[in-house]
C-alpha cells in the first residue's frame, strides 16, 4: 500500500485564531468575574445570588462556556494530534472530547437558567 | 579530557551503547571537532559528518551535553566533562553520530524553496531597495544543520507533517523576498494544522540556533501574514 | 561479484558551485543528469566563500570588462591564457544577473541595483586605482551563491546522489571517458554510473597543507581520479596563499575586511602595505601581499610573543559597517581568534586557499591534453569545470572574486558544451569496457583486505607537514629538492594505507584512506611541477630564480602520473577579440 503523506486541511488559521480570541474572551471573563466579587458589599449567599441573577453575569459566564468549550476542544486535539497515532484511535477520542464538551455546555446553561 | 559518545553500528551492533574515551588534547585543539578528530585518530571507527571547521556548512551538528550545536563552533573550554555527545535527537541513527537527514530536507524541499517570477526577466538586476533587502537578514543566513528542528518537539512527534523551524525559516526567506511572486501559494502551502501550526512557540529552535537564527519570530510572521489575508 | 551499472546521459561529480551551475544547464535540458557529492551539496566548500563575485556592472562607478581582464591577465602574472580570460570577463556581467534572477540575495545599492565593493587586484582604467567590481552578499556570498544553486536545482528537478564518492574514471580502449566508479557511503556499495558524458566538478584541495583555509572535503578528488586515468595535472606549482587566514585556526577572513578600508599592521603599528604596493596599498594581489607579510614576519616585524603574525586592522570602520558588510567575519573573529573586530585588531597570518591549477580544459571545460604531434586533443566524454580545472584563467595567481565568477562562468559553458556535443551526436553512450571497475575494485581489496599497515591519519598529516615545510609561500631549491624525496616517501606509504574499520556502513576510515590517495596525487604534482619550474612567477615564489623568466618559462606546466613525467605547453596570449596584453613587470 502507498504510504501517502497527506497535509493541507486547511483550517491552520482558523483554529488558531480562534485559540487566541477565545482565550482573550476568558481573560476578560475572570475580569469581570473578580471584579464583581470585589464589588460585593459582603461575600453572603445573598449577595452570592443576586449577583447571577444578573443577565450581565449570565450572558458574560455562557460566552465564557462557550470560549471555554473551543479553547479546549482545539488544545486537546493538539495534543491528540501530537501523541495518538492511530487514526480510528484519535477518532474515538475526538467523538468522546466532542460529547463531554457538549455536556459540559448543555450542563452549564442549565446551570445559569435552570431553576 | 572525558568523553562519553554514543556508538552505534549496525553492521556489529544489536543497539546503541554510550562509549567512554578519555583524550591527550593539544594546546592547538580549540574547539569540540579537534577533539572529535582526535579521538578519530586513536579509534578509526568512530564516525561522524565533517566538512568546513568554521560553522558555515553545517555537517557537524549533534547534541553536546543535552543542547544541539555545531562541534566545530564549540570551544572547548566552555563545555563540561564528561563531554556527552548523542547524535541529533528524533531522527534516525545511521551510524555513531550520523544520522539520517532525508525527513528534514524533505521538509524543506516542501516549502518551494527558489523564488519564483514569472515576469520576463529584465535585462539587468531586478531591483530590490536596501530596505527590502534587510527583510532577508536573519533568514537566508541558515545552514540548513538541523539543530533548530532536532530540537522541536512538535517536530519530534510529527516530523513528517510539521515542516520544522528551518523549513519554514526558508519558507519566510521567500515570502520575504520582494522579488517572490508567489506570497499566496506559499501560504495555502502552510495553511494547515500540522505543517505550520504545530510551532507552539516553544522556541528551543531560537535556544539552538548556531548562527543566531530566530525561526520562531519569521513563524510569527508567516501567521500573520495569513491573518492580514483573511481579514 | 558484478558491479551494479546505471546509466545516464551525463554524470557530475560534486555538488559546490561549478557543479551545480552546471547540473542546471543539464537538468534545464532535460537531459538524465546524475549529481554525485560526498556531502550534501550545500556543505560544499563554495559555501565558505565571503567576499564577493566579480563582474564589471558598473553599478556605483565607470567599469567595464576589459579593465576586468587586464586585472585578470596582469594578476596572473601572464600565466592565464588571455582567450580563456577574455570570455571569463565578458560573461561575467551576464552570470551575475542571472544568477540575481534566480534569487541571489545579493546586498543592495540605495537605486536597488547590486552593491559592489573594491576587491584585491582589481582596477579601474588599466591600474589606476581600486575599483567596486565585487558584487556581494555581505560576507557570506558564497553561502548565498550555493544555496540558490542548489534551490535552482531542485526546481529543475536535478537527480543528486547525495554522500556518494567517486573513485575512478573508466576510460575505454580509445581513451575516451565512459564513466565513474563511485562508492556510496551510507551502505558501501560500489556503482557503475555509465555516461556519455563525465564532468568533474570536485573542487580544490587545499588540504594537503598543515594550514589551509579549506575545509576537510577538499581532497583534491578529480585530480586523483584523472591522474590515476593517465591524465595530466597542469600548473600545479601555484597555490595561492591567502594574506589573511586567522592565525593558528587557518579559518579565512575575506579580503572584503581591506575591500571595506581594513589594513595590515606590523609589530611597530606600520601599514607596511604602503612600502610593498604605493599605488592600491592592501589591495594589491593576493601573492604580492603574502609575500610582504610572510617578508615582515621574516624580518622580525612579526605581532604577538612569537612574533609570528600579522594583525588586520577594521576598528576604524565602526560598528555599523562591520554589523551590516562584514558580519560573519566578527562572528570568526570572535570564536577563532578570540578578539572583536570592533574593538581589536584580527591576528592573521598567509594560510593556503586556492589551487591555480588543475585539470587541463578549453573554454568549454572540455579535458584536453597533448596529441603527441605538438597539437592538442579532446578526451571524448570527460569535461571539469570550477576550481578542480585549470583552463586557465588564473594562472599563477588568482584575483579574490575570481573564483566565484570561475565557477559560474564555466560551470555554465561546460554544461551548455556537454548539452551541445551530445545534440550533436559527438558523445553517444559507447559499450563498457570489459574490465570496467576493476582497478577501483582492487584498491577496495587492498585496504579492506589490509591486515596492519600505514596509518591513514600520520600518513596524512606527514603529508601536510611535507607541503607545509617545503612547499609554502617561499620556496628554496634544497628544501624542494628535498621535498621531493619526502613527498616520494609519503605516497609510498600511503599505498600501504591501513584502516582498522572494515564495516560496510558509512564507513569514514574507508573515506579517508581513499581520499588521502587523491591528496598523494596532488601533493606529488604540485612539489615536482615546483621543484621543476625555474623562475618566480605569482604565487610560485624562488629564492634561487628570484624574478620571472618569460623567454624560458612562459609556458603552463603539465604533470603526468604515469613515469612522474612533466612536460610544457604555451601559454595562450591572444585573445579571442581584443589585442594581447603584453607581459610587463608587475607592480601595484
Amino acid at each position: 500500500m502507498v504510504n501517502r503523506e497527506v497535509v493541507g486541511a486547511h483550517y491552520g488559521l482558523r483554529d488558531w485564531l480562534l485559540q487566541r480570541i477565545t482565550a482573550v474572551i476568558m481573560v476578560f471573563y475572570t475580569l469581570i468575574l473578580l471584579s464583581a466579587l470585589y464589588a460585593m458589599p459582603t461575600f453572603d449567599y445573598m449577595n452570592w445570588k443576586a449577583l447571577w441573577q444578573s443577565s450581565v453575569m449570565r450572558y458574560s459566564s455562557f460566552l465564557f462556556v462557550l470560549a471555554l468549550a473551543f479553547h479546549a476542544w482545539i488544545g486537546v486535539r493538539n495534543i491528540f494530534m501530537d501523541y495518538i497515532k492511530v487514526a480510528s484511535l484519535r477518532l474515538v477520542l475526538y467523538v468522546v472530547v466532542i460529547l463531554a464538551l457538549c455536556s459540559y455546555f448543555a450542563w452549564a446553561v442549565q446551570i445559569l437558567w435552570g431553576r | 579530557m572525558r568523553f562519553q559518545i554514543y556508538r552505534f553500528n549496525p553492521d556489529q551492533d544489536s543497539a546503541p551503547h554510550m562509549q567512554e574515551y578519555d583524550i591527550a588534547l593539544e594546546p592547538t585543539d580549540r574547539m569540540l571537532l579537534d577533539a572529535l578528530m582526535r579521538i578519530k585518530t586513536v579509534d578509526d571507527t568512530f564516525s561522524f559528518r565533517r566538512s568546513c571547521r568554521e560553522g558555515v556548512c553545517g555537517s557537524d551538528a549533534m547534541n553536546i551535553n543535552g543542547k544541539n550545536g555545531l562541534a566545530c563552533i564549540t570551544p572547548l573550554a566552555d563545555v563540561q566533562e564528561p563531554v556527552v555527545i548523542r547524535p541529533l535527537p528524533g531522527m534516525p541513527v545511521i551510524r555513531d553520530l550520523i544520522v539520517d537527514m532525508s525527513q528534514f530536507f524533505k521538509q524543506y524541499h516542501s516549502v518551494t524553496p527558489y523564488v519564483i517570477n514569472d515576469t520576463p526577466r529584465p535585462d539587468g538586476e531586478r531591483l530590490q531597495s536596501p530596505e527590502d533587502r534587510e527583510e532577508l537578514n536573519g533568514l537566508y543566513e541558515c545552514i540548513l544543520c538541523a539543530c533548530c528542528s532536532t530540537a522541536c518537539p512538535s517536530f519530534w512527534w510529527n516530523p513528517d507533517k510539521f515542516v520544522g523551524p528551518a523549513g519554514l525559516l526558508q519558507a519566510y526567506r521567500f515570502i520575504a523576498d520582494t522579488r517572490d511572486h508567489a506570497t499566496n501559494d506559499r501560504l495555502d502551502n502552510l495553511e494547515d494544522p500540522y505543517r505550520l501550526f504545530r510551532c507552539h512557540s516553544i522556541m528551543n529552535c531560537v535556544d539552538v540556533c548556531p548562527k543566531n537564527l530566530n525561526p520562531t519570530k519569521a513563524i510569527g510572521k508567516i501567521k500573520g501574514l495569513m491573518l492580514k489575508r483573511v481579514l | 561479484m558484478a558491479m551494479t551499472i546505471r546509466q545516464f546521459d551525463a554524470v557530475v561529480v560534486g555538488a559546490g558551485g561549478s557543479g551545480l551551475r552546471a547540473a542546471l544547464q543539464l537538468a534545464e535540458s532535460n537531459l538524465r543528469v546524475a549529481v554525485l557529492s560526498k556531502v550534501f551539496p550545500t556543505r560544499s566548500h563554495t559555501v565558505a566563500a565571503q567576499g564577493g563575485v566579480s563582474a564589471s556592472l558598473g553599478n556605483d562607478e565607470p567599469d567595464n570588462w576589459h579593465w576586468h581582464m587586464y586585472d585578470t591577465v596582469k594578476g596572473s602574472d601572464y600565466l592565464g591564457d588571455q582567450d580563456a580570460i577574455e570570455y571569463m570577463c565578458r560573461k561575467a556581467n551576464e552570470v551575475v544577473i542571472e544568477l540575481e534572477h534566480f534569487g541571489m540575495p545579493f546586498d543592495r545599492l540605495d537605486n536597488g541595483k547590486i552593491y559592489q565593493r573594491p576587491f584585491g587586484g582589481h582596477t579601474s582604467n588599466y591600474g589606476e586605482r581600486p575599483v567596486k567590481r565585487a558584487c556581494a552578499a555581505a560576507d557570506r556570498t558564497g553561502h548565498a551563491m550555493l544555496h540558490t544553486l542548489y534551490q535552482r536545482n531542485v526546481r529543475a528537478n536535478t537527480q543528486f546522489f547525495v554522500e556518494w564518492m567517486a573513485l575512478d574514471l573508466i576510460r575505454d580502449a580509445d581513451g575516451d571517458v565512459v564513466g565513474v566508479v563511485a562508492l556510496e557511503m551510507e551502505t558501501g556499495e560500489v556503482m557503475i554510473f555509465q555516461a556519455k558524458a563525465t564532468l568533474l566538478a570536485t573542487g580544490g584541495a587545499g588540504r594537503i597543507y598543515a594550514a589551509s583555509t579549506n575545509a576537510f572535503i577538499n581532497t583534491g578528488d578529480g585530480l586523483g581520479m584523472v591522474a590515476r586515468a593517465g591524465i595530466p595535472l597542469q600548473d600545479m606549482e601555484f597555490w595561492q596563499f591567502h594574506p589573511t587566514g586567522v592565525a593558528g585556526a587557518g579559518v579565512l577572513i575575506t579580503e572584503g575586511v581591506r575591500g571595506e578600508g581594513g589594513f595590515l599592521l606590523n609589530k611597530n603599528g606600520e601599514r607596511f602595505m604602503e612600502r610593498y604596493a604605493p599605488t592600491v596599498k592592501d589591495l594589491a594581489g593576493r601573492d604580492v601581499v603574502a609575500r610582504a607579510m610572510a617578508t615582515e614576519i621574516k624580518e622580525g616585524r612579526g605581532c604577538g610573543k612569537d612574533a609570528d603574525h600579522i594583525l588586520l586592522k577594521l576598528d576604524h570602520l565602526g560598528a555599523d559597517v562591520i554589523d551590516k558588510r562584514l558580519p560573519g567575519i566578527r562572528e570568526i573573529a570572535k570564536k577563532f581568534a578570540n578578539v572583536d573586530p570592533v574593538k581589536d585588531p584580527i591576528p592573521v597570518v598567509p594560510t593556503c586557499h586556492y589551487m591555480m591549477g588543475g585539470i587541463p580544459t578549453n573554454i568549454g571545460g572540455q579535458v584536453i591534453v597533448p596529441d603527441g604531434k605538438g597539437g592538442e586533443q579532446v578526451i571524448r566524454g570527460l569535461y571539469a569545470a570550477g576550481e578542480c580545472a585549470c583552463v586557465s584563467v588564473h594562472g599563477a595567481n588568482r584575483l579574490g572574486t575570481n573564483s566565484l565568477l570561475d565557477l559560474l562562468v564555466f560551470g555554465k559553458s561546460s554544461g551548455d558544451q556537454v548539452v551541445h556535443d551530445l545534440a550533436s551526436d559527438t558523445l553517444t553512450q559507447k559499450p563498457l569496457p570489459a574490465d570496467a571497475g576493476d582497478y577501483t575494485r582492487a584498491r577496495l581489496a587492498r585496504l579492506d583486505g589490509a591486515k596492519s599497515g600505514e596509518s591513514v591519519a600520520e600518513v596524512g598529516a606527514e603529508l601536510r607537514r611535507t607541503m607545509q615545510l617545503h612547499c609554502g609561500v617561499f620556496r628554496f631549491p634544497d628544501s624542494l629538492t628535498e621535498g621531493v624525496r619526502k613527498i616520494r616517501e609519503v605516497a609510498d606509504r600511503a599505498a600501504n594505507s591501513f584502516i582498522a574499520d572494515k564495516s560496510k556502513v558509512f564507513n569514514t576510515a574507508r573515506v579517508e584512506a581513499l581520499e588521502l590517495d587523491n591528496l598523494v596525487e596532488t601533493a606529488v604534482s604540485t612539489m615536482i611541477s615546483a621543484d621543476a619550474r625555474h623562475e618566480s612567477r605569482g604565487a610560485h615564489d624562488r629564492s634561487d630564480y628570484p624574478s620571472r623568466d618569460d623567454a624560458a618559462w612562459m609556458k603552463h606546466t603539465l604533470w603526468f602520473k604515469e613515469g612522474d613525467k612533466l612536460e610544457y605547453k604555451p601559454v595562450k596570449l591572444k585573445p579571442m577579440t581584443v589585442e594581447s596584453f603584453e607581459p610587463k613587470a608587475r607592480v601595484y
